[in-house]
């Protein structure tokens, strides 16, 4: 059993080697502000984390993470670039694993750089994977801006885009927007009677959302079924997109002739090749090094490039070891005007003690 | 020792519970004073009766406070993480049926489904600059339910009662709430999504998995649930 103040120790060792990459240590508050932060997390951490409130400053929660606040913090006053680390607790609930652990402590990195992007990743994915060196761990990398360009190139309607963006994060849901969208499911009949116009209604109006709102959903929904459904080949180019699990070169190959008929996605994957590149001048032997295009659609909403995983081998039952990714859309949302590259990745000292321990 | 068996400790849902039993040959009754929550049980010996509100009585099981209890589906699943775990249905009861359910104005004509109402969330929150609120006191269930049916931009806000008026009064758009015959959300103008069951509840005997029992008491239960079975 690995007690707290061993964790503790091992998780000042990590922060230290980022200190020693001249990162400036922070220490966000335990309690943040909910009502601005819970928002911009994706459902999973959502609704795990710890809310609470006072009278006087409303919702707060316990920090589900350390990316959000620091982001927050370094968009208000941060010089660029910068480098930051922390080490501390976060906190998330668990409903349904009582294995799992409610409080834990993350230790972490994040890169605030305009200069060069792809050797910012390889930057923070290499001091990550020094730092678990000797541990039965396996890396898995992918890359979100390649799904989202794909989508953005779809021969479709833009509101067909934005339906299959805003569900990328929900592999089924996206599964079943592309069968509605490419004809394969039948048009259900309530829908196709209002679409008729065979809706008879009166009763009144209730609550915030207006006739006006029900009447541009139904206009909308009208549009769709005359506009012509996504062509079998668009879907099978997607779906070769998210089969493909590579390494790292052999995924490039593939995703270059997937750009082919897939143009729209060039420019995302020469950024892949560019951080291969990059990765290969940190050492990281790229031959081994596992690309796959679907990692991070889960659980990772607020990361939009660069995703990368660490998971125990031998352990499936294990969290994930170390995780990370880009994320230059949440410096934008937490910007108010400004915005910068930024990319980070976390540790947790109290897994990587267990399996050393087990070794 | 004794066996303890919580029941509701008022309403309806108590007066069924003691006939259930009545028929069954045991005898469920308060006494004291009509305020006074005191019991008593007759036709088995070594059973005491504890009156609770039916929400709590989830939590007096899972702590191995009380044996038996009688309380509804709903309630067990959305208090008790694992419940399965922590107590066992002995008997569904027949009555206090219920549906959990989502429903949404009726006039809002072009939503019919959970695709629908996924839809008509985005397109509010772009509108509005805030999620769709949906009242519910059971975020568990709930969340669970919408998550798995990939609805996103919601937000449950709570609601422990009047959970029908909260569209009127502006606070939610939509509810996810209890419903038995459907006249309260017909009353308020409000319709069921086609595929919005959550979950179908009735009142259940559940026995405790916790609970720690000496042998009289083993006696006594399998005593109590042969007559009952």
């Amino acid at each position: 059993m690995v007690t707290r103040s061993e964790t503790l120790a091992k998780a000042a060792a990590l922060r230290a080697l980022f200190e020693a990459q001249g990162a400036v240590v922070v220490e966000p508050p335990i309690l943040q502000p909910a009502e601005t932060l819970l928002d911009l997390y994706g459902e999973d951490i959502r609704a795990r984390a710890y809310v609470t409130s006072d009278a006087l400053r409303g919702e707060q929660m316990l920090r589900p993470d350390y990316t959000l606040p620091v982001v927050q913090m370094h968009m208000s006053h941060g010089a660029e670039p910068a480098r930051y680390t922390y080490a501390g607790e976060v906190f998330r609930r668990q409903e349904r694993d009582p294995a799992r652990a409610n409080e834990y402590i993350q230790v972490g990195y994040e890169v605030f750089d305009r200069l060069d992007p792809a050797a910012a990743d390889a930057e923070v994915f290499a001091l990550i994977h020094d730092a678990m060196r000797g541990l039965p761990v396996r890396p898995v990398t992918g890359d979100i801006g390649i799904l989202t360009a794909a989508v953005a190139g779809l021969e479709t309607t833009q509101r067909r885009k934005d339906a299959l963006m805003r569900h990328l994060w929900r592999p089924r849901r996206f599964r079943a927007l592309l069968d509605r969208f490419s004809g394969k499911t039948p048009v259900p009949p309530t829908r196709a009677a209002l679409l008729e116009g065979d809706v008879a209604c009166d009763a009144p109006a209730i609550g915030l959302r207006g006739r006006d709102e029900i009447d541009a959903r139904i206009a909308a929904l009208r549009e769709d079924a005359a506009a012509p459904p996504l062509s079998g080949g668009q879907v099978a180019l997607i779906q070769s997109l998210l089969d493909i699990r590579e390494t790292l070169p052999y995924a490039l190959s593939q995703l270059r002739d997937l750009a082919v008929d897939l143009p729209a996605i060039a420019v995302a994957v020469e950024r892949v090749a560019a951080r291969s590149d990059a990765l290969a001048q940190r050492g990281i032997d790229i031959d081994s090094l596992i690309f796959e295009a679907s990692f991070g659609r889960v659980s990772m909403e607020y990361y939009d490039g660069f995703v990368f995983g660490f998971r125990a081998t031998a352990r499936p039952d294990l969290p994930t070891i170390a995780t990370g990714g880009r994320y230059d859309a949440l410096t934008r949302l937490l910007g108010r005007g400004g915005e910068i590259p930024a990319v980070g990745g976390v540790m947790r000292p109290g897994l990587m003690l267990e399996l050393e321990a087990a070794q | 020792m004794t066996i303890k068996l919580g029941v509701p400790s008022k309403g309806r849902l108590m007066e069924k519970t003691f006939d259930w039993f009545a028929d069954r040959g045991i005898t469920l009754t308060r006494t004291g004073s009509e305020r006074e929550y005191a019991g008593a049980v007759g036709g088995i010996e070594g059973v005491s009766l504890i009156l609770l509100s039916a929400g709590e009585i989830p939590r007096e099981l899972a702590a191995g406070r009380i044996n038996l209890g009688v309380t509804g589906t709903d309630l067990v699943y959305e208090k008790l993480a694992l419940w399965d775990q922590l107590v066992c249905p002995v008997e569904e009861l027949q009555f206090g049926h219920a549906d959990l359910i989502i429903a949404v104005p009726q006039a809002w004509v072009d939503v019919d489904t959970l695709d629908d109402l996924d839809a008509a969330a985005a397109a509010f929150r772009t509108r509005h600059g805030f999620r769709m609120r949906i009242a519910t006191k059971y975020h568990r269930l709930v969340r669970d339910f919408l998550r798995g049916a990939g609805v996103a931009d919601y937000a449950l806000v709570d609601s422990q009662g009047a959970t029908e008026g909260t569209i009127k009064n502006e606070t939610a758009e939509a509810i996810a709430d209890i419903t038995s015959s459907g006249e309260t959300l017909r009353a308020n103008h409000l319709k069921i999504l086609s595929d919005g069951l959550i979950l179908k509840s009735q009142a259940t005997l559940w026995r405790s998995r916790t609970a720690e029992m000496e042998d009289t008491d083993r006696a006594t239960l399998a005593d109590l649930l042969a007559k009952l079975g």
